[in-house]
């Protein structure tokens, strides 16, 4: 499959039923050794992310969030249950760009593509069309340590992009960012995420901009980290963060997530 | 591809553009009376007020002429040995034992650090002993070489060896050490399997202490080869700058054991200055590390 942008509606029909992008049955993740009763990280977690799907998960720190995506990620076994990945691999993205800062730009792109086999003629082509993509058509040349924040998470999709992945894992990665140009990023992230087709799984502590960005958003609840809620979000997309219906969702899932913390004080 | 117009009128197009323009870094440039000024100036300054220091002392008279001569005179001898063309052989043969030595610890100190930095195991058990061999000086080495090799060239790279080795192994080991971890995890993440992780990220990443190794080992390997020469002397060993020194103390010639250990220092220098600091320079500008002035 190609990066390009798919022309068959990403929403699944009903009769072709296609496999989803991204599938965990009964998954549970504990650190503990048999007999210890430490709770484990992740419990019991049943989730389907439908192919171009993009599903927000939320939590409080601790509630096994980024576990969840290392395992989607296959950096880590589950202890039990099942993984399912279209294509057998999912592009990972970090709260820091995580840029190789001995390259530029273009080449942290470039070496993406160069560990997926594309040959040499191809990837600087390939790079540059990439970086098109997330508008930064011209910062190929430039070192890494010369870009903007936003600028560098910018690249930083591109390169998860070049993977080819059919699913994308982000982990807050908008988190270290200030609120506009975070605004502005995701913008963008709808935009490539229509573009490309892909499956997104996004996660983040900030319940807006779950409900800004996700067409289903998933509570984890900490401690074991058990599926507390989910919502789908109707509102269609472009979304702005301010807007009522996003505030009034987001106020409900609030409410969810602050019962779910507070349940912590009272054990 | 169909990559939507920027559309330049629009909100989300100049909003970015705003942003990336006032956060970016800009560049500064410097110009060459500024570098000038600011790093060839110091150092000879701090030369100057040494000379005047030792010229003191000379006029002074702490010590009699033959016990510590003046630097006009040390001058004069150095530019006499230098226009007779006799240090010029010595010269030479010290600065290719000396970077053939090298290039041969390079040769195998790195192979070395890269297991010892990724090999748990080895670490462990390597690890203290090359620190160990590290703070060893390596003039200790001189007396078993000799007797393993006898007064060879053998004898005298295998103390270079074992100077400059440890030093360049555990620069790469520390290089390795200071790898973000998130750098390895987004490596696998990008396919990179073990060698196309070392290739790819481990070695780049751990570049800028394994040139900070480099560099100190060249120091280890030119001070280990003077200290054999000096105390390992035979004619067939030809005539290094050690040797030179040895032959100054012989004839109770202080200004030309001055003079040869200025050639040292200079040869020391010069190597430091052409090859490792613009090398150091220039890993650390690519990364954005060193600062914009030096």
């Amino acid at each position: 499959m190609t990066i390009a942008p798919s022309t068959a509606p990403a929403v699944p029909t009903a009769e072709s039923a296609p496999e989803p992008a991204v599938r965990l049955s009964s998954v549970t993740k504990t650190y503990a050794g048999p007999g210890t009763d430490r709770p484990p990280v992740l419990e019991n977690i049943d989730l389907t992310v439908p192919p171009g799907g993009f599903t927000c998960v939320i939590g409080a720190s601790g509630c096994g969030k980024s576990t969840l995506l290392t395992l989607i990620a296959g950096l880590d076994e589950p202890t039990f249950g099942r993984i399912d990945v279209a294509g057998g691999h999912a592009a990972l993205m970090f709260q820091d760009a995580a840029l190789f800062p001995w390259l530029t730009a273009g080449r942290n792109v470039e070496l993406a593509l160069r560990l997926r086999g594309v040959r040499r003629a191809e990837r600087r082509a390939e790079a540059e069309r990439l970086l098109a993509l997330v508008r930064l058509d011209g910062a190929r040349d430039q070192p890494v340590h010369q870009l903007s924040g936003g600028m560098r998470q910018r690249v930083a999709l591109a390169r998860a992009l070049a993977q080819q992945s059919k699913v994308l894992l982000m982990d807050e990665p908008f988190a270290a960012l200030d609120a506009i140009t975070r605004d502005v990023l995701h913008d963008e992230l709808i935009r490539v995420w229509q573009e490309t087709g892909c499956a997104v799984v996004f996660v983040t502590h900030n319940v807006r901009e779950a409900v800004r960005l996700g067409r289903q958003v998933v509570l984890l609840s900490s401690r074991p980290g058990r599926i507390a809620g989910r919502w789908e979000v109707e509102i269609p997309q472009p979304r702005r963060i301010e807007d009522a219906g996003v505030a009034e969702l987001a106020g409900r899932i609030t409410e969810h997530l602050r019962e779910e913390i507070s349940r912590h004080a009272r054990t | 591809m169909p990559v939507p117009d920027s559309e330049p009128g629009s909100i989300p197009g100049l909003l970015e553009a705003g942003l990336d323009a006032l956060e970016a870094r800009a560049r500064r440039p410097s110009g060459a009376a500024a570098t000038l000024r600011r790093s060839v100036l110091p150092p000879l300054l701090a030369v100057a007020l040494v000379a005047a220091l030792w010229q003191a002392a000379y006029v002074a008279r702490l010590e009699p002429d033959w016990v510590l001569p003046g630097p006009a005179e040390v001058w004069q001898s150095l530019l006499g040995a230098l226009r007779q063309g006799d240090v010029w052989p010595s010269i030479g043969q010290s600065v290719s034992r000396g970077l053939l030595g090298f290039v041969a610890s390079v040769l195998i100190g790195t192979p070395l650090g890269l297991l010892v930095g990724t090999l748990r195991p080895l670490r462990v058990a390597v690890g203290p002993v090359l620190a160990g061999l590290q703070n060893l000086p390596s003039v200790a080495w001189v007396p078993p070489a000799v007797m393993f090799f006898g007064v060879t060239p053998a004898a005298l790279y295998s103390v270079v060896l074992l100077g400059a080795i440890p030093s360049i192994a555990l620069g790469l080991v520390s290089g390795l050490d200071q790898v973000p971890p998130l750098f390895l995890l987004v490596g696998r993440n990008l396919g990179a399997r073990r060698l196309a992780s070392v290739r790819h990220v481990l070695l780049p990443a751990a570049l800028a202490g394994y040139v900070g190794g480099l560099r100190q080992g060249w120091a280890f390997a030119w001070r280990s080869l003077m200290a054999a020469e000096i105390i390992a002397v035979s004619p067939s060993l030809g005539h290094g700058l050690g040797r030179l020194l040895k032959q100054a103390q012989d004839a109770g010639d202080m200004g030309l054991a001055f003079c040869t250990i200025i050639l040292i220092l200079c040869v020391g220098i010069l190597v430091n200055l052409l090859v490792f600091a613009p090398l150091e320079r220039r890993v650390l500008r690519s990364r954005g590390l060193a600062g914009q002035d030096t």
